[in-house]
């Protein structure tokens, strides 16, 4: 439909994001946000809310989360739990792959 | 269209109760959900178990369903028969995620009417005033080369979108956006284009489009983060003495200094030849020392002359 070739930002760790970015970005309210922040599910740099600083990938985890909770009825704790243990096997599979000849 | 037997998919009996549908429901939204299953087509699973309890957990539609009877086999051609819900009356609450195009053409024609015209209302159309919401996000995928990582591409991507008519019907429309990767991606890592999602009703905004990247396996690398992995092949003698090598980068052959006594697995790390990200990653070289074949008289003879002038035993350390 379109030929012009669109730009977008690429979510790199070079990206910071306030809770209010974050926010609007995945169209949440601010309290839910603390929440995932209070159960580790979130660990922005900064002491205070106000100068909390946020990586792109909160992005994605903010969207995982939601999914997590609104399909399968997950708590705030079990979505915690369920982020660490999907990046532990998100590690896991990097290393297997690094480890993994191809030369077999 | 095809018939879709919801008690096949879902793993239940025709006669299970209400709470082993939910159990199976719950189990089977665990084991496919797109954002915890490793299962290739866990979203399209997803999306039938979502669409199968939608009817097993609601009496009526059930019962409206059963009705149909259970001579049909998954993948038969299906028309409803005129009135088949007769005598049927659907209270219920419609949509649950209110993603009504996730459901099939077959859920559509059996319950999808009354729920679409129920959803409508206020709701229906942008001319109405009042009512407005941002449009969904959207989320894809996009496979790319490594190469593409090292120097950025361009790729095509075709998203369907759910959009009301002007009739209130929820109707699929296509389009194709042609996006720009930038180099120095790295797997899994996304990109986020604003106003790319669905239009938002009334004056809402449009929802955003999120890509995820994700590298083709390759022949040679192995990628991890911004690094780069690659086994190196070499002879015993370069191993051994040491020698100038071409070895092949992503970014085109290099010059590569072995060390003589190199060993196989001990890493060689090229600074910044990984994917040029800001902070770019390295590549490490592996390598792995091969044997030729010994399927000459010469080569024998040059491995027997080892065997007698070496007293080499790799497996001294072993205690043999």
């Amino acid at each position: 439909m379109t030929n012009k070739a669109l730009t977008g930002i690429l979510l790199d760790e070079h990206i910071e994001l306030t809770l209010n970015d974050l926010c609007k970005a995945c169209s949440s309210p601010a309290d839910w946000i603390i929440e995932l922040v209070e159960y580790g599910a979130l660990e922005p740099e900064g002491k205070e809310q106000l100068n909390w600083r946020f990586t792109a990938d909160s992005l994605h985890r903010v969207h995982t989360a939601m999914r997590l909770q609104r399909d399968l009825n997950v708590n705030l704790a079990g979505v915690a739990l369920a982020l660490e243990l999907l990046d532990e096997i998100a590690n896991l599979k990097a290393q297997l792959c690094t480890m993994t000849s191809n030369n077999e | 269209m095809d018939y879709k037997d919801y008690y096949k998919i879902m793993g239940v009996e025709r006669d299970a109760s209400q709470n082993e549908i939910k159990r199976a429901y719950r189990k089977l939204a665990r084991k496919y959900h797109p954002d915890v299953s490793s299962e290739a087509d866990a979203e399209q699973r997803f999306k039938e178990v979502g669409e199968a309890y939608e009817v097993l957990k609601d009496p009526e539609k059930r019962a409206a369903y059963d009705q149909l009877g259970e001579n049909w086999k998954a993948g038969n051609d299906f028309t409803p028969p005129p009135d088949w819900d007769a005598g049927f009356e659907f209270s219920g609450g419609g949509y649950t995620g209110g993603d009504a195009s996730a459901y099939s053409d077959f859920f559509e024609s059996l319950f999808g009417q009354r729920f679409t015209a129920s959803q409508s209302g206020p709701h229906a159309g942008s001319q109405q005033s009042g009512f407005h919401a941002r449009g969904q996000d959207h989320h894809a995928k996009v496979l790319i080369d490594l190469e593409d990582a090292y120097n950025g591409a361009q790729r095509s991507i075709t998203l369907q979108s759910p959009e009301l008519d002007n009739k209130g019907q929820v109707v699929n429309r296509q389009r194709t956006l042609n996006v720009k990767i930038p180099k120095g991606v790295k797997q899994g890592q996304r990109i986020r284009l604003s106003g790319q999602g669905s239009p938002g009703m009334g004056s809402g905004a449009a929802g955003d489009l999120y890509l995820e990247i994700e590298f083709n396996p390759h022949g040679m690398y192995r990628v991890d983060a911004h690094d780069v992995y690659l086994d190196l092949p070499l002879t015993p003698w370069e191993a051994a003495l040491g020698a100038t090598v071409k070895v092949p980068t992503p970014a085109g052959p290099v010059d590569l200094k072995i060390a003589p006594e190199t060993v196989t697995g001990r890493k060689l790390r090229l600074k910044g030849r990984g994917i040029p990200a800001k902070t770019p990653g390295d590549l490490y070289v592996v390598p792995v020392i091969t044997l030729p074949a010994a399927d000459t008289d010469d080569a024998k003879a040059l491995y027997e002359k080892m065997q007698q002038q070496l007293a080499y035993n790799p497996r001294s350390k072993m205690g043999v």
